[in-house]
């Protein structure tokens, strides 16, 4: 039963990098640029509800709405400022200044919350896990009783992490496809200059499209702060790296890809670490990455583009 | 001469001139042990510049893992050093013997990672050497490594057993690190500078260099000429990788202790800054670029933690004055245009002609 | 004596997916020749273009180049066989000087290793010296040795096009391919192209397949004709019976 607890815990982190993933292939495809900030957003929001559900008097309902709405703004206002002068900037130009927004937001986090990791309490604590196998049998939503022998226990935050990113990928996927806000960022993406004549708003999409990112980003930091609880300046940082090689990993720019390479990501991550090594299972995740895109030069869904000659 | 020739020679001169300048302030105790201790690093992390430059200015391709060939380069100069320590001496000679071996061993991993990676478009190549960077940072700190009577034992788990305890030598001892011999001196990183330098330049101003930029601008025009891309691309990425595994054995032999948790992507994004801000493709803007980024923080020291806000602060603005249509129009409009577009000649020009096609 | 065919096709076709793009070409090009490919948009010329220079290689047919076989072969191979191009849209080396972009074409034509280069060995000298010369001496004939030290981008659009001539001229082929060489151009620049073209012939004993819609320039400088249309041949022949044809003259204006 092991092999299938490492693969539910795979999933569980797969689904948090893809949700992570879709900030990142959805900004790349339609500002064509890499926002390598995007991972200190997820770091921003894991604060904010920290901060929030640290105040005694917010509930935690509540504490995650203000985290979303607080990376919501910040993805935003860092278009605005530091991106939007840069449409028309060489590519190079643009990552580094992401680059310097990046650390512009963990140094501020490291003045205002000091090196030391948080403790993160997680917004489903306290409750029962969601499924556990014993010898008692199967029993969903229930404490395991002392001294009962589980052969399988899946978390509320393992479950949560699942539903909660399907829900809002099954979402997304209806809302680019079938809004007409969303059929706009499909447009933009494709060609910015004929959206534009079309008489599509090219500004307002694109800050749409941080904006649902950075939301996105999150709803990902919750769920991953509660599942893996040490907060610090830093714990965006591989996250980040992660899901910017798992949206590499489904083809840069393609939704589904950014879903699939997430999942696909945080399964091979908790296979690596369950059954080689735990300090190789990085360098491991990278090897297959490197593997499928010599196989795959534009990752598993990416779009083959025909240089015209 | 060439105007391109004498450009180099000004930044030789100029470099060369810094470096004893301030050298000899700092042997002198005229500079204090604060700024004296920077000379060396800086050093290490111009050649890392301008390495790193090579590949992405003049080649074109953007890699985000060259301080994974720092890493190798630091691993096999520091590990021939410590199993040559009694068998070779002086120690200068070691030193240039283990930097040729480290300069071997990147280059090495600069054509082996280089093969399957070269054909990737863009952005999948700046992942795809991210990654390897990464691989190679783990693989650094999980390695160990001891030396006895019977020679070498090497293991991947945590530690080595079956060693003669009294002749066994502990080499590498996975995320602790290498502890090589301290060989390197200031004039030893001067005269590897300058070395690597000239390298560089002689390699960019001539045909080999002439064909990379090629195919930077333009490589299936580059084909129709005859040049072969993949060959190129080979060649620059590798003699880029080995020039950084030159700055890693200086590196390696500059500390007491080395971990390899310092090869991580962090490193090669900042040496990526430096290059990026100095200038694509231009040495001399490396040159300047490394030093004032790097000097600065430590300048700013009494600025205690605002500092590193204060720097990505700066860095942000400069990005988006320099770049952004709006700002560029700004200038002209107020009449600076001309003086700043001069300074950023000045900047410029140390390297081969680049234009403003392509420049941070 | 039969004059040499410089260029020989037989039966070219290329298949991308369900589309056939080009099929069935048969043309023969002499040496010397001022040839022409035409047809309306979409006909396929730039593909056989790309055929014959090894950008793609080609589903069935074959390519002789001087009774050499370069069916399917690699751009650099043909390259290095004689077949030098220009591009619809302009391919310069654009971040480098205008002496630069011609240095590498010369590039397989200059003779030192790369050690030699870094180490500055007397053959990098003396190759770099020859390069220069024979270098400027391509910008002299385009009238472009005035701005050898300016950045390629900077040139203005007449002049970019002479200079992707001149590279491509720099990498001694026997047959140049120019393809849509008067896009963008006003009548004085064409007839000063058409002018320039003449020269190349003569100068350098070149034969030349062009792509063109500018009637003018077409009827101006061809001799033969090869007419694409749906990527099929059309017609075939001397220019003056070709453009007479009135299937050719319907596939361009329609019915």
């Amino acid at each position: 039963m092991s092999f299938v607890s490492y693969l539910i815990s795979g999933i569980s982190l797969g689904s948090i990098y893809a949700l992570i993933a879709l900030g990142y292939t959805m900004v790349y495809g339609i500002a064509k640029m890499l926002n390598f900030a995007h991972g200190d957003i997820i770091m921003v929001g894991g604060y904010a509800v920290f901060t929030a559900m640290s105040t005694a008097w917010c509930p935690v309902w509540l504490s995650v709405i203000i985290g979303i709405i607080v990376c919501t703004v910040l993805g935003v206002v860092i278009e605005k400022v530091a991106y939007k002068p840069l449409r028309n900037a060489p590519p190079l130009a643009v990552l580094i200044t992401a680059i310097g927004v990046s650390y512009l937001l963990q140094n501020l986090a490291l003045l205002i919350f000091g090196s030391a990791a948080r403790n993160f309490t997680s917004i489903v604590d306290g409750m029962p896990p969601f499924m556990t196998v014993s010898e008692t049998g199967t029993h969903f939503f229930t404490a395991v009783e002392p001294g009962v022998q589980t052969s399988l226990k899946v978390s509320m935050e393992t479950f949560l992490s699942i539903v909660v990113s399907v829900i809002i990928m099954a979402a997304l996927t209806w809302f680019i496809n079938k809004t007409k806000a969303g059929k706009a960022m499909l447009a933009v993406a494709e060609d910015k200059g004929a959206a534009q004549l079309m008489g599509i708003n090219v500004n307002s999409t694109i800050s749409l499209t941080f904006a649902i990112g950075s939301a996105l980003a999150g709803v990902a930091s919750v769920l991953m702060c509660s599942a893996y609880p040490q907060l610090s300046p830093y714990t965006g940082s591989m996250p980040g790296i992660k899901a910017f090689v798992a949206a590499v990993f489904g083809g840069i720019g393609s939704i589904p890809g950014a879903m699939i390479g997430g999942v696909l990501l945080g399964v091979i991550e908790q296979l690596a670490k369950a059954y080689i090594s735990s300090q190789l299972s990085d360098a491991i995740v990278f090897l297959v990455l490197i593997i499928v895109l010599v196989v795959r030069p534009t990752g598993i869904l990416g779009k083959k583009i025909r240089e015209k000659v | 001469m060439t105007k391109t020739t004498k450009n180099n020679f000004i930044t030789c001169g100029m470099t060369l001139g810094l470096f004893v300048i301030f050298g000899v302030l700092s042997m002198t105790g005229v500079l204090g042990s604060q700024y004296s201790g920077l000379l060396i690093p800086i050093g290490i992390y111009i050649i890392l510049s301008i390495s790193l430059n090579l590949t992405v200015g003049i080649l074109g391709e953007l890699s985000l893992g060259h301080a994974g060939f720092m890493c190798i380069g630091a691993y096999a100069g520091g590990i021939f050093s410590l199993i040559t320590q009694e068998t070779i001496n002086p120690s200068w000679l070691r030193m240039i013997l283990a930097l040729l071996v480290g300069a071997v061993a990147a280059a090495i991993f600069g054509v082996l990672i280089g093969i399957p990676v070269l054909r990737l478009r863009g952005d999948y190549l700046a992942i795809v050497t991210l990654g390897f960077g990464e691989i190679i940072k783990a693989l650094a700190n999980n390695i160990y490594l001891t030396m006895d009577k019977d020679g070498l034992h090497f293991s991947f788990a945590s530690g080595v057993t079956g060693t003669d305890p009294e002749t066994s030598k502990l080499i590498l001892e996975g995320a602790k690190g290498i502890k090589a011999p301290q060989d390197t001196t200031l004039i030893l990183v001067v005269v590897v500078l300058m070395i690597c330098l000239v390298i560089l330049m002689n390699f960019i101003n001539s045909r080999t260099g002439r064909a990379c930029m090629a195919v930077r601008d333009n490589y299936i025009a580059a084909q129709s000429v005859g040049i072969n891309v993949t060959k190129f691309r080979l060649i620059a990425f590798t003699v880029s990788a080995a020039i950084a595994g030159v700055a890693g054995v200086l590196y390696a032999h500059s500390l007491t202790v080395l971990a390899p948790k310092k090869f991580d992507y962090n490193l090669s994004i900042l040496i990526l800054v430096f290059v990026v801000l100095g200038g694509l493709g231009s040495l001399r803007g490396s040159v300047i670029a490394t030093i004032v980024l790097y000097a600065l923080p430590e300048i700013f020291r009494e600025l205690g933690d605002y500092r590193m806000l204060i720097y990505a602060i700066v860095l942000i603005l400069m990005m988006v004055f320099n770049n952004a249509p709006v700002f560029i129009s700004l200038r002209e409009r107020i009449g600076v245009s001309a003086p700043v577009q001069k300074i950023q000649g000045f900047f410029k020009r140390g390297g081969k002609k680049t234009g403003g096609a392509d420049n941070g | 004596m039969a004059e040499s065919n410089i260029l020989e096709v037989k039966n070219l076709s290329i298949q991308f997916g369900g589309l056939r793009a080009v099929d069935g070409l048969n043309m023969t090009i002499k040496k010397g020749q001022l040839y022409g490919l035409i047809g309306p948009n979409g006909a396929g010329k730039t593909t056989v273009f790309n055929m014959l220079t090894g950008v793609y290689k080609p589903t069935t047919g074959t390519i002789l180049l001087d009774g050499q076989d370069i069916t399917g072969k690699p751009a650099i191979y043909i390259n290095r066989a004689g077949i030098a191009r220009t591009f619809q849209n302009i391919r310069l080396f654009k971040a480098m000087s205008v002496l630069d972009n011609v240095k590498v074409g010369l590039h397989n034509h200059m003779n030192y290793t790369a050690i030699e280069g870094v180490l500055r060995l007397p053959r990098y000298f003396k190759e770099e010296k020859r390069a220069n010369e024979k270098a400027m001496e391509l910008l002299k004939v385009f009238d472009l040795d005035g701005e050898a030290e300016q950045l390629a981008a900077n040139l203005p659009y007449g002049k970019q096009r002479k200079l992707e001539i001149a590279r491509a001229l720099a990498t001694d082929p026997k047959l140049l391919l120019l393809d849509e060489p008067a896009a963008g151009m006003n009548p004085n620049e064409t007839e000063e192209l058409m002018q320039t073209i003449h020269f190349v012939r003569d100068k350098f004993n070149m034969t030349i397949l062009l792509i063109e819609h500018d009637m003018k320039l077409v009827s101006g400088i061809c001799e033969q004709l090869t007419v694409l249309n749906f990527g099929q041949e059309l017609a075939q022949g001397d220019t003056s019976a070709v453009l007479n044809d009135p299937k050719v003259i319907t596939a361009y204006l329609g019915e």
